[in-house]
């Protein structure tokens, strides 16, 4: 059952190519795959504690009040891993910037806690929320690994394309995003569509 | 950017900086709110009100609060309870007061709270150093270069709605590459400021 957990947000219920939610930090972080998977596990970290500690406090929290009190407890964990993102991983902290506050307003882990944590036990919350938090990471390196292929000839900074490739720079300026994201849409589509058949 | 006149600060929010199409902030709505002009119309209205508000307080919480006990630190939770009150605020507030305006904005009020637009824009006022008036200008001037490209952005959506699209591409994939092209266009203003 746990394993259930797990696996669902992998692929079955992955966060971006089928709930299409947190699409601001998926666009604008993966210009490079290093960027996607750091992006990626922050977000898995606030969302595995925010899923335990919100599964634990389910019964004292009065419903009513129960958004704002999640809101406090994923912003009190999205400082925590923004502190130590600053303190240990100096470069990825600039690189993401903006965008590791922003992990507050991410919807995957509201829509975790609201739809998941708030319901059942810590066990199976911890599950759900690593199974969530990995199939956003998983997306977001495949997203990042694209644009940085075609953007820059590179994945993980070892050129793949050959000294001759001619970056296309447009993948890693803004339209790139929308344009490298709606394309793998497309084809996890086209996967759907004759799988079903 | 400290000492940016207001005139460089709104033209950059609008056209250079482009909260959706260049900073991807506020993609939520911009997706999920955007098939038809009228209800993108609504929510960027009721992005309008709110932004310039919570622009407005969160400068007053950073610079008289947090920045006199020393607890900088506490600025994300701050500011996410600030907007998160002050959207429950204006909502009881406009339901009380104006009870047309309240249809008008009504449903869009509750999702705002989520609306990374909203919190990365009061960041990137203290990021930027901005004065009282450069806030108020930039935080305005902000929302109205999100409504105007979600409005822009339904209007094109409006039209995909009744042309031939390949069915794999039907719906969002499509709708992300018609973003991707308006930011192709929006990237035209770079180095105007």
């Amino acid at each position: 059952m746990n394993i259930k957990n797990f696996t669902n947000g992998l692929i079955k219920e992955n966060p971006i190519f089928v709930q299409l939610l947190g699409m601001c930090p998926t666009l604008a972080v993966t210009t490079s795959a290093v960027n996607g998977i750091g992006m990626g596990l922050a977000t898995t970290a606030v969302l595995i504690s925010s899923n335990a500690a919100i599964s634990i406090l389910r019964k004292f929290i009065p419903a009513k009040v129960r958004i704002p009190a999640f809101v406090v407890i994923i912003a009190s964990f999205v400082t925590i891993v923004g502190m130590l993102m600053e303190a240990f991983t100096p470069a990825l902290f600039s690189a993401l910037g903006l965008f590791i506050p922003l992990i507050v307003v991410n919807c995957i882990i509201l829509a975790r806690a609201e739809s998941f944590a708030s319901k059942n036990g810590v066990v199976a919350s911890l599950m759900d929320g690593a199974g969530m938090g990995l199939g956003f990471t998983l997306a977001l390196f495949v997203l990042g690994s694209v644009r940085e292929l075609f953007g820059n000839g590179t994945i993980f900074d070892i050129s793949l394309l050959g000294a001759n490739y001619k970056p296309a720079l447009i993948m890693i300026l803004p339209p790139g995003a929308f344009l490298a994201l709606g394309i793998l849409l497309a084809l996890y589509n086209v996967v759907q569509i004759k799988s079903s058949k | 950017m400290e000492n940016a006149s207001i005139f460089v600060i709104m033209v950059s929010a609008i056209l250079v900086n482009n909260f959706v199409l260049s900073r991807f902030l506020g993609i939520c709505p911009f997706l999920g709110v955007s098939k038809q002009v009228e209800t993108a119309f609504g929510m960027g209205m009721a992005v309008t009100f709110v932004m310039t508000m919570a622009g407005t307080l969160t400068y007053f919480v950073h610079h008289y609060i947090l920045v006199k006990l020393g607890l900088e630190f506490l600025q994300t939770a701050a500011f996410i309870l600030v907007i998160a009150s002050l959207v429950q605020f204006v909502e009881i507030v406009l339901q009380k007061m104006s009870p047309t305006l309240y249809q008008a904005l009504g449903v869009f009020l509750p999702l705002i709270t989520t609306n990374c637009a909203v919190l990365g824009l009061a960041l990137l006022n203290i990021q930027y150093d901005f004065g009282l008036i450069q806030t108020i200008v930039h935080s305005f001037f902000a929302a109205i270069g999100f409504s105007m490209a979600i409005v822009l952005f339904a209007g094109i959506r409006e039209k995909l709605e009744i042309s031939d699209v390949p069915l794999p591409f039907k719906g969002f994939p499509i709708a992300l590459i018609t973003a991707s092209l308006m930011s192709i266009a929006f990237l035209g203003f770079t180095g105007l400021v």
